[in-house]
């Protein structure tokens, strides 16, 4: 489940990091891109996690070891029950792979694989123990969600995600510098495998306590909250912080600057 | 401070007046004029954008401006009504800056002292009127009076006893030290009101939970005063990964812990939990307590454990409260000592 | 208004020195005459032509002044639909991302304000707006006062209802924040009665009494409403009436200019000049309100949700000004007592009521320590300039810088996630700063004070620089300066020299002596005569003085 690492060292000089990570990139696309890409579709599952099997080598192995037992040294967990989910979601956000052990795996810009390659690592993975698979559309899918669902879905939203990620999902501040992030624009695919899989050090929440029709009520929420129309421009969210600092900057600013013209002599003749 | 008899530098007095641009030059204070009319003129403009958004523009029309998504009607409405209200004060403005005569003048000032004979005078007739009240002679008149003055304010003040219930022991055993929680009673979900099975819980799953009677409560204030107290939350952990001290073995089932959700320093909800360190994090002042060790207090103002519940399965499977909490939740109160409450070490 | 057809520009307007030009009967005489048989008109606004001077800073109270006006009408608008009750309703009006959501009727009627009222939400937001206004323009009102030592005789008592204001402010804006319900209000609610069951031996009643037994109760949010819209606001007014009639009994403090004295001011009169000047500043500050409300969104209630004692969200805070309360409430380490039997909550009392407490008393009895020490009881209305006031400027400088801490401390987790720097780190680090960095802010402040005060000793000896430089004939370059004006220099000298209490004068404490001393020591003392004279005569080579290129002469 602990797919990140929990490594307390601290990151290492950012040119080297950049460097590791444009070798990786290099590497993976060298070694593994024609060989899967363009025979993925419609192969046999057998096929499918011989190719994850290879990728996982690659690019895993050398953190969570050869079959996914973890390396503990590393802070990289055992991988044999995080099921399918965990993958599509720790390397489709691209928080995996990790160039360097950090505080906290964080999002890149774009995955760095393609979906057949993506497929292919979590069937792999999958095939090593139990653990929540890629869910289907109508497991996440928001759209069927009444109004009255969207408001329910506050309501859990409120109780159960807003301590972390704030009240309309603009992130927070966890201990020792590991950060809740922004989920206003996350799709709900990912939302769903972040709920189930519990990434980092998000705890878990499984279908006993929130079953998926409340999965999709959240989502919805998530989703039009952010779509509804804002009373000026919001200030990120984040509440009262900001509220002062524009009353200062905005208000006291503007109001001394026309001070200072009521009060200034005009030119002079 | 010494005043300034001797200065270094005399007092050359006041600056000559030096005349404006407005007050020489008859087509600059004409220019003036007509910007100032120009400002004023903008107001009914503005007042008829005003009524025409107002009566005009639906609820719910948007609007986007600095690439944000703007509720149309607000927006409008404000910066039509902002921007007139802001003409009219620069028009003022500008009028006293640039027609106005603006000669300076100059003014006398007296010390806030009153005149020494008006002060005396003053003194003179309070000694009058004193002697003609007659305390002078009859010193109890002033006694009593103002006794009786102190007196009439005890009234007032212990009307006010009845502002709420009175704190005695009893009543504090009924209310801030006891909650919904007590043996048998269920744990359900926040919000659905699903009841827990201990089978579905995994590894590194967080619940926020209430008791099952809870959902009964009909009365608003009943309610919301039973869920600021009983809240909770349920974790599980690996049980070889936590440290479970013997009086609480039976505390728990499998790594399924139950703790308190409302934090001992000030009493905010928290239930940022940190499924790896297992650490439980206050979103208002960062009190920082490990679930992995009975709650003890690891980082911030916080001086007690976090309260945990005893729990247990149902011959259903279900989770069950052992018994209530075993130390009133929420922040510490003085006729409680709390140094027994559990600490790092305990066993 | 006054009529403006009766404004020429050429009227003279120097009537306290000379008598007025007769302009004619006047055409408000006949209405004039029938109020003043009445209730006698003219000696009430036998003031109308009072002096005001003019300078910017002197406009930062009615900043403060024009905001309470504001907060009034918009709170009036919004009294109209809000229900101040905590009674359950089920919520159908328009916002349908809360329908059918357990919530107050306070919220419920928030929400209608915000949705189905046309114009609502905006009110909301300037009364908001305001509010935050109303106290920041309170606060940098009364860094001016301090700063400039306008709190100086015969004005402490002046200060101490300005210290007043500010404190009841806090209240007032506290209870407003509370009112709508909301889950952050209640959060606030929910720290302040944990703040007041921290009250050594009568916390718990303290407690029940205000929220009329355990939270939340029923009753708090219509008691907050009676105190925020009627108590405070009450008090504020009178207070505020109080503070206009001691600033018009006193005459505007000025700053230190030629011909400016102790005995006189100079400035505009009040009409028309300062009628048009305030009056257009109130709109100026109303518009501005309103484009704020128009145009950022504030306390967006309807995203926080209904308060439920379960729900929290990341990033609650309260508002700015309470905001040091909230830092020291973050950054004190976890102290608590045992004694007897009884709990001593010290981690929540120290931080959360004595600051408060330790805040206003020390605002409150400043002007008169720093009477007590400098032995000072004369009437003040010149302004110091605070570089010559070293220690109080010193002193001010450090207290923002503490309050700044605090501040800061209170925006910890936002601290961390916007610069993504450890949350535990940004709380030790604010634990050692909160008492360093005020130390070193008065050790730098006062220095610098000290050099701007040699600069000025160095200005009026040797002139301003020309950024023209000059070869002598032996070869040698050199800046040349210009003397300055007459009226410059008697500006930069004329401040009164700090004296230390004459030892054993009149039987002075120790300590008294000692930090007399401390006071007046380290000042620049202002050129003498002939250290001027001794300049000017030296400097005759090398200045520019009476060449073309002077650009302005010693003296009118």
């Amino acid at each position: 489940m602990r797919f990140l690492t929990s490594g307390r060292r601290h990151k290492a000089a950012r040119p080297l990091l950049l460097l590791l990570s444009l070798f990786l990139v290099g590497a993976v696309y060298a070694a593994v891109s024609p060989a899967t890409s363009s025979s993925a579709e419609g192969v046999a599952d057998a096929q499918l996690v011989a190719a994850g099997k290879n990728l996982f080598a690659v690019n895993c192995a050398s953190c969570h070891g050869l079959n996914a037992e973890g390396l503990a040294q590393q802070g990289a967990p055992n991988l044999t029950n995080v099921g399918a989910a965990a993958v599509d979601f720790q390397v489709r956000t691209r928080r995996m792979p990790m160039a360097n052990p950090l505080t906290q795996a964080v999002p890149g810009s774009k995955t760095i694989f393609t979906d057949d390659e993506i497929k292919a690592l979590a069937a792999y993975v999958a095939s090593l123990g139990n653990g929540p698979a890629i869910p289907d559309q109508n497991q996440y899918d928001p759209s069927n969600v009444s109004a009255e669902g969207a408001a329910r879905g506050g309501d859990l939203f409120r109780t159960n995600c807003s301590a972390c990620h704030n009240f309309k999902g603009a992130g927070g501040a966890l201990p020792n510098g590991v950060v809740a992030p922004r989920i206003e624009n996350t799709p709900p695919e990912q939302v769903w495998e972040a709920l189930r899989t519990g990434p980092g050090q998000m705890p878990v929440f499984a279908a006993g306590a929130i079953p998926d029709q409340d999965v999709q009520k959240v989502i919805a929420y998530i989703k039009q909250v952010n779509a509804a129309p804002s009373a000026g421009l919001s200030l990120g969210g984040l509440g009262p912080v900001a509220e002062g600092f524009w009353a200062w900057v905005a208000g006291i600013g503007s109001l001394v600057l026309f001070a200072i013209w009521i009060a200034t002599r005009g030119t002079r003749a | 401070m010494s005043e300034q008899k001797n200065l270094p530098v005399p007092d050359p007095g006041l600056e000559e007046h030096e005349h404006r641009f407005t007050d020489v030059n008859e087509a600059a204070a004409d220019r003036a004029y007509r910007q100032i009319v120009g400002m004023l003129a903008a107001v009914p403009v503005l007042v008829l954008a005003f009524l025409f958004v107002y009566f005009g523009v639906p609820k719910d029309a948007e609007l986007v401006l600095f690439g944000a998504n703007l509720q149309m009607q607000t927006t409008l409405l404000g910066l039509t009504s902002g921007l007139a209200t802001l003409m009219i004060g620069v028009a003022a403005i500008a009028w006293a800056r640039s027609l106005m005569s603006d000669e300076e003048i100059v003014g006398e000032r007296h010390g806030a002292a009153s005149p020494p004979e008006a002060r005396e005078r003053v003194l003179a007739d309070l000694e009058t009127g004193i002697e003609a009240s007659g305390i002078r002679r009859r010193k109890l008149l002033g006694t009593g009076m103002a006794g009786a003055l102190g007196l009439i304010a005890v009234p007032a003040l212990v009307s006010l006893a009845d502002l709420g219930p009175w704190p005695t022991p009893a009543l504090r055993a009924e209310t801030i030290e006891r909650t919904l929680w007590a043996e048998g009673v269920r744990l359900v979900n926040d919000v659905s009101y699903l009841p827990l099975k201990a089978s579905d819980l995994e590894v590194g799953q967080l619940v926020n939970a209430v008791p099952e009677t809870l959902e009964k409560i009909e009365d608003g204030t009943a309610f919301q005063q039973g869920k600021a107290k009983a809240a909770i939350i349920v974790v599980r952990m690996d049980p070889n990964s936590i440290k479970i001290p013997d009086s609480r073995k039976d505390w728990q089932i499998n790594g399924i812990l139950s703790y308190s959700k409302i934090c001992t320093h000030v009493g905010c909800p928290i239930s940022l939990w940190e499924q790896q360190t297992h650490h439980l994090l206050c979103p208002c002042h960062q009190s920082t307590f490990d679930l992995a060790n009975s709650g003890v207090v690891v980082f911030g103002p916080a001086a007690r454990s976090l309260p945990q519940l005893p729990i247990t399965t149902d011959s259903e499977g279900y989770l069950v409260a052992r018994s209530g909490f075993t130390v009133p939740v929420g922040p510490s109160y003085f006729e409680r000592d709390s140094s027994k409450d559990f600490k790092e070490g305990d066993r | 208004m006054a009529k403006p057809a009766e404004l020429s520009p050429a009227s003279p307007a120097m009537e306290v020195r000379t008598p007025p030009k007769d302009p004619g009967p006047s055409k408000l005489a006949g209405p004039a005459t029938w109020v003043d048989e009445r209730i006698g008109l003219a000696k009430l606004m036998s003031n109308i032509r009072k002096v005001f001077p003019d300078h910017w800073s002197f406009l930062l109270g009615e900043i403060a002044l024009y905001s309470f006006v504001i907060l009034l009408l918009t709170g009036v608008f919004l009294t109209i639909w809000f229900k101040p009750s905590m009674a359950e309703v089920d919520y159908a009006g328009s916002y349908e991302l809360l329908r059918h959501v357990r919530m107050s009727e306070a919220f419920s009627s928030t929400l209608s304000i915000s949705f189905d009222i046309r114009g609502g939400l905006l009110v909301r937001q300037i009364h908001h707006w305001s509010a935050m206004l109303f106290v920041a323009a309170m606060t940098v009102h009364m860094l001016r006062v301090f700063f400039t030592g306008a709190f100086r005789k015969p004005r402490e008592l002046n200060w101490l209802i300005g210290v007043g204001l500010l404190s009841i402010g806090l209240v007032e804006g506290f209870a407003g924040y509370s009112l709508p319900d909301d889950l952050l209000s209640g959060t606030g609610l929910r720290f302040v009665d944990g703040l007041i069951r921290s009250i050594p031996l009568i916390g718990t009643w303290a407690e029940f009494f205000v929220f009329a037994g355990e939270f939340p109760g029923t009753l708090v949010i219509p008691r907050l409403y009676m105190v925020h819209i009627l108590l405070v606001p009450g008090l504020l007014l009178g207070l505020i009436s109080a503070h206009m009639a001691l600033l018009v009994y006193h005459k505007h403090t000025h700053w230190p200019a030629p011909g400016r004295t102790n005995h006189n001011i100079q400035g505009y009169p009040f009409f028309p000049i300062y009628v048009a000047k305030a009056g257009g500043f109130f709109f100026i500050v109303f518009g501005i309100t309103i484009l704020m409300g128009a145009l950022i969104q504030i306390n967006p209630v309807w995203l926080y949700g209904p308060y439920n004692p379960s729900q929290v969200t990341a990033g609650s805070q309260p508002d700015w000004y309470m905001g040091f309360v909230e830092g020291a409430i973050r950054i004190i380490p976890n102290w608590e007592w045992h004694v007897l039997g009884t709990t001593w909550s010290w981690n929540i009392f120290l931080p959360g009521v004595a600051l408060m407490g330790l805040l206003f008393t020390a605002l409150a009895v400043y002007p008169f320590i720093e009477a007590w020490i400098t032995g000072d009881k004369s009437e003040h209305h010149l302004l110091d300039r605070p570089r010559n006031a070293p220690n109080r400027t010193a002193f001010g400088v450090a207290g923002m810088a503490a309050y700044g801490m605090l501040w800061l401390a209170g925006g910890n987790d936002i601290i961390a996630t916007q610069f993504q720097v450890s949350l535990n780190n940004v709380t030790y680090f604010m634990r050692v700063a909160v008492f360093v960095v005020p130390v070193l802010a008065f050790i730098v402040t006062k220095r610098i004070c000290l050099s701007l005060q040699r600069a000025d000793k160095d200005r009026v000896l040797h002139g301003s620089e020309t950024n023209i430089i000059v070869r002598s004939p032996d070869g040698g370059y050199s800046e040349a300066h210009v003397p300055i004006s007459q009226g410059e220099a008697y500006s930069l000298t004329r401040h009164p020299q700090l004296d230390a209490l004459p030892p054993n004068g009149e039987k002075l404490g120790r300590t008294r002596q000692r930090l007399s001393r401390w006071y007046a020591d380290g000042q620049v003392p202002t050129p003498t005569v002939e250290e001027i004279e001794a300049a000017a005569h030296h400097s005759d080579a090398p200045a520019l003085e009476g060449s073309d290129t002077a650009e302005s002469g010693v003296s009118h």
